[in-house]
């Protein structure tokens, strides 16, 4: 048997380029609600990219200089409009009812986005290596130790919080948000709730 | 098309559309907001809180913190896991501990970690301040209380000068010239070093330094940039700058009671928000919750009429 040539038929049923990179959609893609998705995979890439250029020059260089003062303002607001972004559409997604017809992974790994997001933004808030850092570490800490997680995920630990937050955690993100979209363009855009999936050929999807 | 999107598309009338051309137009959009955003606003960056600041600042704040750690009163020193056994310490829901089944995991000392390990590498540096830490540390422990016990009941009275702290007569043993010692390190702004001291020219690891002010000093100096718990500073940043909004039912549950009236706060709220998580990542599962949006009716603000077949 022929693993590569498996892998090719596998993605040409299951996944074709049509599928994958649609220049059709269904006529009921016809809401700004579907930016938002969008809007926060955009934020997400911003948010890389602006990080790649503070981390390039280590965690002190925007403390001394304006450009790099600036890079960690762009930075800085653009978690704000990922959150903002990430929020909406998760609200959408939940009026839309978006997990029918086989997209429950898809729902649950968005809700696991936003809960990983969540320490992602707090390991960026410990790392800048401020008051703030300082003020958050000493009061996160008792949050951490309570649950009996604050020994192993030390907030106090400048090296760990940094490490967490320039690579594990984005990578995780950067991870499900591919599984995520892969998944979306798999199954195709959820049908209205009105207007359920007919029966035929196959049968009615549940 | 693959046969499964075909099916499921059946009765559905296509139309053209580009999605890479909304994804360029989408990353062009956010980067714009975002570098006026940083543009107009800038950011925040308050310098992190000195023992040299608080020591010329807030001079009583530091005597305060040395004096309750060599007592073994200080907040850290009573605090449990994961830094030391206190017992009865841990916080604790009917039996449930998380922070006792993790145990000690981070040892802090109180006394050593943040007094008398950072005096005895300057001690090397002045006769004065060895001999005085020889005297405490030869001195039984019960001793060393009483010296402790009287400066901390007369440091309200204290007056604070160059050389360091002037308590009122009295005999506190060794402590003085201690004391003297410690502002003098804090003031040359090499206490934090001094705790943090690793064996070794690198670090990244600030836990020891970070616990020294985590009190009143850290308190006093939030409080004007309103990030106080109780100002909800959680979801803030210094200087009213929007921080972690997303955390705001994080944050308002602790205001609330039983929370906010809790010894086991942090336990309380993080199970409250991890049970939450948990039914949000399941709706689709949950029968009642999953009807919401059908019976909500919001979704026909979306998918603006039902398709005519
Ligand atoms: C990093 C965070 C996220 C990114 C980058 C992201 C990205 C996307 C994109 C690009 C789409 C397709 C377009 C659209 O419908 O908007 C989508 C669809 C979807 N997302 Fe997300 N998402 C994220 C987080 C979430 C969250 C938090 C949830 C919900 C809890 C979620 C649930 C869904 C669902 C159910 C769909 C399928 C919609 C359909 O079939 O019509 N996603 N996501």
């Amino acid at each position: 048997m022929n693993w590569t040539k498996r892998a090719q038929e596998t993605l040409r049923r299951e996944l074709p380029y049509e599928d994958l990179l649609p220049a059709e959609l269904p006529a009921y893609v016809h809401s700004y609600v579907y930016y938002f998705g969008v809007a926060t995979l955009a934020s997400f890439v911003v948010l890389v990219a602006s990080g790649v250029v503070l981390v390039s020059f280590g965690p002190q260089w925007w403390h001394v200089s304006g450009i790099g003062h600036f890079f960690n303002s762009l930075h800085f607001w653009t978690v704000q409009i990922f959150f903002f972004a990430m929020v909406l559409h998760l609200w959408a997604q939940f009026f839309m009812a978006a997990w029918r017809d086989g997209r429950q992974w898809t729902w649950v790994i968005g809700v696991l986005l936003f809960l990983i997001s969540v320490p992602t933004a707090l390991t960026g808030f410990l790392s800048q290596q401020n008051f703030d850092s300082q003020w958050i570490a000493v009061q996160g800490k008792d949050a951490m130790n309570a649950l009996g997680v604050g020994g192993f995920f030390n907030l106090l630990n400048f090296g760990q919080m940094y490490s967490f937050h320039i690579v594990i955690l984005p990578l995780v993100l950067g991870i499900l948000i591919g599984l995520h979209v892969l998944m979306v363009r798999w199954h195709g855009v959820v049908r209205p709730i009105d207007d359920p999936p007919q029966p035929g050929k196959g049968g009615r999807r549940k | 098309m693959s046969d499964r999107q075909r099916r499921y598309y059946r009765g559905i009338s296509m139309k053209p559309d580009d999605l890479l051309k909304e994804l360029v137009w989408a990353l062009v959009i956010v980067l714009g907001l975002g570098l006026i955003l940083a543009a107009v606003f800038s950011s925040p960056d308050e310098p992190a809180l000195t023992a040299q600041r608080v020591a010329k600042a807030e001079p009583s704040v530091l005597a305060g913190t040395a004096l309750r750690a060599l007592a073994g009163q200080s907040a850290i020193a009573e605090y449990g896991p994961p830094y030391n056994n206190q017992p009865g310490a841990a916080q604790s829901i009917g039996g449930f501990s998380p922070q006792t089944w993790a145990g000690v995991q981070i040892p802090i000392n109180a006394p050593k970690a943040f007094v008398l390990r950072p005096l005895a590498s300057a001690a090397a540096l002045s006769p004065n301040l060895k001999t005085a830490l020889l005297t405490y540390e030869a001195a039984p422990r019960s001793e060393q209380q009483v010296w402790v016990g009287a400066a901390l009941k007369v440091l309200p009275k204290a007056r604070y000068d160059a050389a360091g702290v002037v308590l009122p007569k009295g005999d506190y043993g060794p402590l003085p010239t201690m004391l003297d010692g410690y502002f003098q390190l804090a003031k040359s702004g090499l206490l934090e070093a001094a705790i943090n001291q690793s064996g070794s020219v690198y670090q990244t690891d600030f836990t020891q330094a970070l616990l020294l002010l985590q009190g009143q000093a850290m308190a006093d100096a939030a409080t004007p940039l309103h990030m106080l718990g109780a100002q909800w500073g959680m979801m803030r940043e210094p200087d009213n700058y929007p921080g972690a909004v997303w955390l705001w039912l994080y944050t308002a549950l602790y205001q609330v009671p039983p929370y906010s009236t809790s010894s086991s706060a942090d336990l309380l709220v993080g199970l409250t928000i991890s049970a939450l998580s948990l039914i949000l990542l399941l709706v689709p599962f949950i029968p009642g919750l999953r009807d919401i949006p059908r019976v909500s009716g919001i979704h026909r603000l979306i998918w603006r009429r039902p398709k005519e077949r």
